[in-house]
């Protein structure tokens, strides 16, 4: 698939109609998402005929398009039930099979390296202070091939000595830095959109 | 929630030291068709459970599975078939995964299972 043409699919996704802000609950743009599974697929090989798990999936937009990619089998986790069903609805629209669980990252039970793949947008940590960090090590511990992450670049020193030292990763990479356009969701944010820098990193766990 | 997701799922609870395989109880179930990956079934075969799985396919009445596996069979197109389609092809839409140690019952609705634990259980 062209990349042009999985932006396009992910742009017609139904999004989050109630946001949360305490599960900080915005969507990865089609701009970003596509081109971070293009990397994760077209660099590393980490998507096609892969077993790949998305992390507070939200309403599907990771793994949706790990998926499109050809993905044999996709799980998505996330805490929020509404979420979820929007993201059935997204798979079921594009005719993907994909799996859902409702579950707290947190208290996730599963047996380790179980994945090969974890795509995520974990929440930054600005509502629940190290939640980005705890996603972080579960996804090492469950993946047995990569993690592939954003996470906020004013944070970069940090994610990569708690991803090295904490966690025990082989390596922790930037593959490239973008801007997230934080849409405004919600009423504490006074300007209309907030244009953050947000890293694409890899992880080998 | 298909069988390889069953596969990889335990109970978390605190306390529990042995939450894997989660016992299934199917109360509705959907057949898809899939097309088959030699190359992914081989890869992920030794990764599988195959205690759990079997028994898992039994509980929604699909018991062609044999009760052990080893590589070697790997091979045989009908193994493959037969583990293809329990692995990939069996959609569990409604009923629970039970924890084997505490008895904890997590319910399946519409083919998504809640695994959130209560305040007392983390
Ligand atoms: C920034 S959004 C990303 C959503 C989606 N992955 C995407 O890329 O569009 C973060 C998601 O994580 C979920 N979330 C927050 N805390 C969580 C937790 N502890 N366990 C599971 N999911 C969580 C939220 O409900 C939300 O859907």
């Amino acid at each position: 698939m062209k990349l042009k043409q999985l932006e396009g699919l992910l742009g017609s996704l139904q999004q989050f109609s109630n946001p949360k802000v305490e599960l900080e609950q915005y969507p990865t743009g089609p701009h970003i998402a596509s081109r971070l599974l293009y990397m994760a697929e077209n660099t590393f090989g980490g998507i096609s005929g892969k077993v790949v798990a998305d992390f507070g999936c939200g309403c599907g937009t990771l793994g949706i398009a790990s998926a499109l990619l050809g993905a044999e089998h996709v799980i998505g986790i996330d805490v929020d039930s509404q979420s979820l069903e929007i993201a059935s609805k997204n798979a079921a629209d594009l005719e993907l099979d994909i799996d859902f669980i409702w579950c707290d990252i947190k208290n996730l039970g599963w047996r380790d390296q179980s994945v090969n793949t974890v795509v995520m947008n974990p929440p930054f940590g600005t509502r629940k202070k190290g939640s980005d960090m705890e996603f972080l090590s579960i996804a090492l511990k469950v993946a047995s091939g990569a993690v592939y992450s954003l996470h906020k670049t004013t944070t970069r020193d940090h994610i990569k000595r708690t991803a090295l030292r904490d966690c025990s990763a082989k390596s922790a990479e930037v593959l490239c830095e973008l801007r997230f356009d934080v849409p405004q969701l919600y009423k504490f944010h006074k300007k209309k959109e907030v244009d953050i820098a947000v890293d694409l990193w890899r992880f080998v766990p | 929630m298909r069988l390889l997701t069953h596969n990889m799922l335990s109970c978390n609870i605190k306390g529990v030291s042995n939450g894997f395989p989660l016992r299934l109880e199917a109360e509705k179930w959907v057949e898809k068709e899939v097309e088959l990956n030699a190359d992914f079934l081989r890869g992920i075969f030794p990764k599988i459970e195959w205690k759990a799985l079997a028994g898992a396919a039994r509980a929604i009445g699909y018991d062609q599975l044999p009760d052990e596996a080893d590589a070697s069979m790997l091979d045989s197109d009908d193994f493959l078939r037969r583990f293809h389609h329990a692995l990939l092809e069996l959609h569990v839409e409604e009923g629970a995964l039970v924890c084997p140690e505490t008895g904890r019952r997590f319910p399946i609705n519409k083919g998504i299972p809640n695994m959130l634990l209560h305040e007392d259980e983390v």
